[in-house]
């Protein structure tokens, strides 16, 4: 059973990879952790988006309404009530889910591109309640939140890694699990799904309230990491198709791919930095050019050849 | 614990202790009408355990609609469906396959990234969203299931890897894996050969032996009824005709829908049309769907002004023929128009070279008005010749005349048809290719649509060839016939000839 779980070289590789990556902070400047922590949750939030889309076939363009509203409510109420962080923190998860589950309930019901454009108008609207509402969120100047987890740059990396792996082996054990088989056929055939006796739209229910859980999660510990939230940074529509590129870019249906693209697209965006303005230019086309010659990303790659 | 698991043993015991007292499952007065059309009309039957019942009917009959009506793929407008006594209709699809019905698709749709014994295994799992891992027992269960339908050689293998007939047993084996008491098998034998329809047919059998109500949904009684020990004839969603196959057979009504009463001729002997070379030559051309053959070394030949029909029961090739034909699918082969291959023209550039096809599916634009239609078939012809086109072609069917401004969604299925011709007909090709146009019509909408057939024979030189699986309505419009089943053509000859030969043949 567990050899079905971990194609050993694959396990192996990753275990590696993570090992370094946990004694980075001995000898990388703080500069290069704090880029890495925020790739870190991004990888999170990429992770949980490929769960819907790579196994429950739905596409969210809305990971940024899900985080955003973790991020947000954990920071409002850590501004207004002055709870401790775990709290704050708690609350922020719990709201993501919540209104995750008012969003998907009348959502999934259309599946498909209704769903998808749901989605979008969910981050519009959340987008302008934040501005309307701006003496609570800060509006469009963004929110201070007086409480950080912690000043210190290595751990708030080694948090953000360690919520990585975690997120990332428990998204990816429920991807290989025998619920993450049904939510495929349910995504794959709905009809079929149904005549085996599946409920469909439960299965895709649950796989997005996971996917809610994660990202705000993640957006809440993202918030006490930064100290801040503003509209650009965590809510935009254009936050959210970076989390989907990443997650596109790393490997659809893989998870931890999810992580390495996102990793990967913060790195690239960095290290082209000195380019200027055409930074993000050439991470669009290169993202344009993966997606189009190979659509099952950098880990997919890997995967195939592995699997062949 | 799930009824899945119960026992076999257990399983019979309790079949024969009840055996054939109450029907496994009855239907009763059920009813299914998409807007105006009535696909299913007060239909009552019932289904015995340990019992194969076949039920029949050309396209567009309503039976495929009764299968997804007892799955709960199709909600029905009224009527009961009643499983050991206890109504259905109306749940959703998992609730019914959970209470013990099961369905065979006619496509395989397995999950392509999973191996077949995983697919098997996905039939096993329960619904629930806390069993992460599957009872250490369903591997076992999913091996057994797999010997007993043939695919133990192949468990780690990809579907995408498999031949058509194994993909058929995945859905068989997906099917045994729910344990259900009704098994509704779609088509149990489109697309396979004599020898893996022999070990598909010994496969239900086992069905029956177990004591599962089982529904086979075909087209014609001939591929059933070896196997059920009833059928059942629909036509346009009312049961014809019931009793055994050899019954049903000789039922006067199923004859009639089938062959149609008498067939009337009017073939011009192909003597007269040999003064040339044929405006369409098709030469060995086979095609294949992924595993399926579609098509095996098909030969067939239209001369210029010649009407030619191909007969054939769905998922005989037709469609499949006339689609290589207007270049919508890759083949192997040749075929020739006007003497030049058409191999790697584009399908607008065959359209452009005066070969234009009426799908079965019709294609029409739900939102645009006839009159848009007729413009759109005529976009390349000049201001009169369109207007002089379009007054022809109301005369031909005058009622498009009256229905110029409604749009396409609006008219009856036989509107509908007869715009679908009227389109193509604006283009003025020189072959116009006509697929199964009596889908689904009434007996009198078919007369006028023949009406116009016969009209367009006498007075113009297009040439025109003819798919169908109503005998009735090909043999009248056909100078000759070519006969295809399972993708082969099995017989050519004038229509007079097809009565004799072919007729008994064909239900």
């Amino acid at each position: 059973m567990l050899k079905r779980l971990t194609p050993a070289p694959l396990f192996w590789f990753t275990a590696a990879a993570i090992a370094v990556a946990a004694l980075l902070p001995l000898w990388v400047s703080g500069y290069v952790l704090g880029l890495l922590t925020v790739a870190y949750y991004f990888g999170v939030f990429s992770m949980s988006w490929d769960l819907l889309f790579g196994f429950a076939n739905e596409v969210n363009f809305g990971p940024t309404f899900l985080l955003g509203l973790g991020a947000y409510t954990a920071g409002i109420v850590d501004n207004r009530f002055g709870l401790p962080i775990w709290i704050c923190i708690a609350l922020g998860t719990l709201a993501a889910i919540v209104a995750g589950l008012v969003l998907a309930l009348p959502a999934l019901r259309v599946s498909g591109p209704y769903f998808s454009l749901t989605t979008v108008v969910a981050v519009l609207i959340l987008q302008n309640l934040i501005v309307v509402f701006a003496d609570l969120t800060g509006g469009e100047i963004g929110l201070t939140v007086p409480d950080v987890i912690s000043i210190d740059a290595a751990t708030n990396y080694w948090l953000a890694l360690g919520f990585m792996v975690i997120s990332g082996a428990i998204l990816f054990t429920l991807s290989r699990s025998a619920v993450g088989l049904i939510l495929q056929a349910s995504g794959q055939d709905k009809v079929q799904a149904g005549a085996l006796g599946f409920n469909v739209t439960k299965h895709k229910l649950v796989a997005f309230l996971i996917s809610a859980f994660f990202s705000g999660l993640g957006g809440a510990l993202l918030v006490f990491y930064m100290g801040t939230a503003s509209v650009s940074t965590l809510i935009d529509v254009a936050v959210g198709v970076q989390i989907i590129i990443a997650a596109v870019l790393g490997g659809r249906r893989t998870i931890i791919g999810a992580a390495v693209g996102s990793i990967f697209l913060i790195g690239l965006t960095e290290a082209l930095r000195p380019t200027g303005e055409l930074a993000t230019l050439i991470v669009s086309i290169t993202a344009l050019l993966v997606v189009l010659f190979f659509p099952n990303g950098l880990f997919g790659m890997i995967a195939r050849r592995e699997r062949a | 614990m799930r009824a899945e698991t119960m026992p076999r043993e257990r399983a019979e015991t309790t079949v024969q202790g009840q055996a054939a007292a109450r029907p496994c499952l009855s239907v009763e007065g059920l009813t299914k009408r998409f807007g105006g059309l009535v696909a299913v009309n007060r239909l009552d039957m019932t289904l015995h355990r340990g019992e194969i019942l076949g039920l029949i009917g050309p396209n567009g009959s309503g039976k495929s609609t009764v299968m997804k009506l007892i799955m709960g793929l199709e909600r029905p407008t009224s009527g009961a469906i009643k499983l050991d006594g206890e109504d259905i209709a109306g749940l959703p699809s998992h609730k019914i396959a959970r209470k013990g019905v099961g369905l065979v698709f006619q496509h395989s749709r397995p999950l392509r990234r999973q191996t077949v014994f995983e697919n098997i295994k996905l039939a096993l799992l329960p619904d629930s969203l806390l069993k992460l891992f599957a009872d250490p027992e369903v591997d076992e269960r999913a091996k057994a299931i797999a010997e007993r339908v043939g695919l133990a050689k192949v468990l780690d293998r990809r579907p995408a890897t498999l031949p058509f007939a194994d993909l058929r047993k995945l859905e068989l084996a997906k099917a045994i894996a729910r344990n259900p008491r009704v098994v509704l098998v779609d088509e149990p034998f489109a697309g396979l050969t004599q020898s893996e329809m022999a070990a598909f047919a010994d496969l239900i059998g086992t069905f029956r032996a177990e004591g599962r109500a089982v529904l086979l949904v075909d087209h014609n009684v001939k591929s059933v009824a070896a196997l059920a020990d009833r059928v059942i004839a629909l036509y346009l969603g009312e049961r014809v005709a019931e009793g055994t196959a050899a019954e049903v057979m000789r039922n006067e009504t199923v004859r009639r829908v089938y062959l149609g009463g008498e067939i009337r001729t009017y073939a011009r002997a192909e003597a007269s049309f040999q003064s040339a070379e044929p405006l369409l030559q098709v030469k060995d051309v086979s095609v294949f769907y992924a595993k399926a053959q579609a098509l095996e070394r098909v030969s067939l030949h239209v001369h210029e002004g010649e009407f030619v029909s191909v007969i054939g029961i769905n998922g005989a090739g037709k469609t499949t023929l006339f689609n290589a034909i207007s270049g919508f699918v890759p083949f192997s082969g040749e075929i020739a128009w006007a003497g030049a291959p058409l191999r790697g023209k584009s399908a607008a550039a065959i359209a452009r070279g005066g070969i234009v096809q009426c799908p079965e599916t019709r294609e029409l634009f739900a939102d645009m008005t006839v009159r848009e239609h007729l413009n759109l078939g005529g976009h390349r012809l000049t201001r009169a010749e369109s207007d002089e086109r379009r007054s022809w072609l109301f005369d031909l069917f005058p009622i498009l005349k009256e229905r110029q401004k409604q749009n396409a969604a609006t008219l009856s299925g036989g509107e509908q048809q007869m715009l679908t011709i009227a389109r193509a007909l604006m283009t003025k090709p020189r072959l116009l290719i006509l697929d199964e146009p009596t889908l689904g019509l009434a007996p009198v909408i078919l007369e006028q649509i023949s009406n116009a057939l016969e009209h367009l024979r006498r007075t113009t030189s297009i040439t025109m060839l003819l798919g169908e699986q109503n005998v009735t309505f090909a043999l009248p419009h056909a100078d000759r016939i070519y006969v295809l089943e399972h993708a082969r053509i099995i017989w050519e000859g004038p229509p007079a000839r097809f009565a004799e030969e072919m007729g008994t043949g064909y239900l």
